[in-house]
């Protein structure tokens, strides 16, 4: 049983430039992932324009019937956004680790791309621990 | 999906999750998406007139829903993005949380969908939102007055719907 769905990083404009999945039923095909994406960098958005007080960041945590969304969104706009089963606790603690992951492994990479999709093989490997060690701490417990 | 079939109100209404008074609004749609009732208790920031707001907010949570329908990681047949759904079928969400608000929402099987808005750390809402579509079939649907579809104007209803909402939230 994963805790963990998957995970996904989209860019400053709503473009997928990651994307993993660690186990959920029916995996999504690549122009769906996409479609998906940029669907939830809009709703990011409209979310922000409806916020009843100044000041809205836009959502950080969607309870569904059957998954938790938390979405953590980088100063430059970036977005790291994990499906998790609902209840699980410290995705916001990894979510920040995956954004550590990203500035070392992507961004200092001399190859990388800015706002392209991420192919590098550090951060891969790096991330699967990451994803590893938190299933650990969550069977641990 | 659970069904509210029950003919009363229940008599003791969930408990409360926080004291004071701070839920923003609230809105009632029916499932073609017009806005039968708007309340506003809180709200300092108006970014859209009221018409576009309903129209935004509706949008939202039609939009939100199909990417939850899509997103269902336990289901293998999820069908494609963006397919009409029936109220209470494929994944759906409860609520959404951002840093200055919590919106809950629910939906019935007629697809009266309700949706409230409050402070970001209240707690879960649902049966406090069944509560409320109690009191909307209790005042609105048995007023012999009201035809369906058309804005809610109902003056019990209204006081009846304050004085929950500030006991919950």
């Amino acid at each position: 049983m994963a805790a963990i769905y998957s995970l996904y990083i989209i860019n400053k404009s709503g473009g997928l430039i990651f994307y993993k999945d660690y186990g959920s039923s029916g995996r999504m095909d690549t122009n769906d992932s996409l479609r998906v994406a940029s669907l939830w960098h809009s709703m990011h958005a409209i979310s922000q324009q409806l916020s009843p007080v100044a000041g809205c960041l836009g959502i950080e945590l969607l309870e569904a019937d059957t998954f938790d969304l938390h979405c953590f969104q980088s100063l430059t706009g970036t977005k790291f956004f994990v499906v998790s089963e609902p209840g699980t606790p410290h995705m916001d603690g990894l979510l920040k680790v995956i954004y550590e992951l990203y500035t070392d492994y992507v961004l200092k990479n001399p190859f990388y791309e800015m706002e392209m999709p991420i192919r590098c093989e550090l951060f891969d490997i790096n991330l699967t621990q990451a994803i590893q060690k938190d299933r650990v701490a969550l069977l641990g417990r | 999906m659970q069904f509210f079939g029950g003919s009363e109100i229940s008599p003791s209404p969930p408990a409360p999750t926080a004291l004071g008074n701070n839920a923003h609004m609230m809105y009632v749609f029916n499932r073609s998406g017009v806005c039968l009732l708007y309340r506003e208790w809180n709200r300092p920031l108006h970014t859209l007139n009221a018409q576009q707001d309903h129209k935004l907010m509706f949008g939202l949570l039609f939009s939100l829903k199909s990417l939850t329908a899509k997103m269902d990681p336990t289901s293998a047949e999820k069908g494609n993005l963006g397919v009409p759904q029936l109220p209470g079928q494929g994944c759906s969400f409860h609520s959404f949380r951002t840093n200055t608000y919590k919106l809950s929402f629910m939906e019935s099987p007629s697809g009266i969908k309700i949706i409230l808005v409050t402070h970001p750390r209240t707690g879960d809402l649902r049966d406090s939102l069944n509560h409320i579509y109690n009191l909307y079939v209790e005042y609105v649907v048995r007023n012999p007055l009201y035809s369906a579809g058309t804005p809610i104007r109902c003056e019990l209803f209204n006081t009846t719907l304050d004085q929950y909402v500030r006991s919950i939230a």
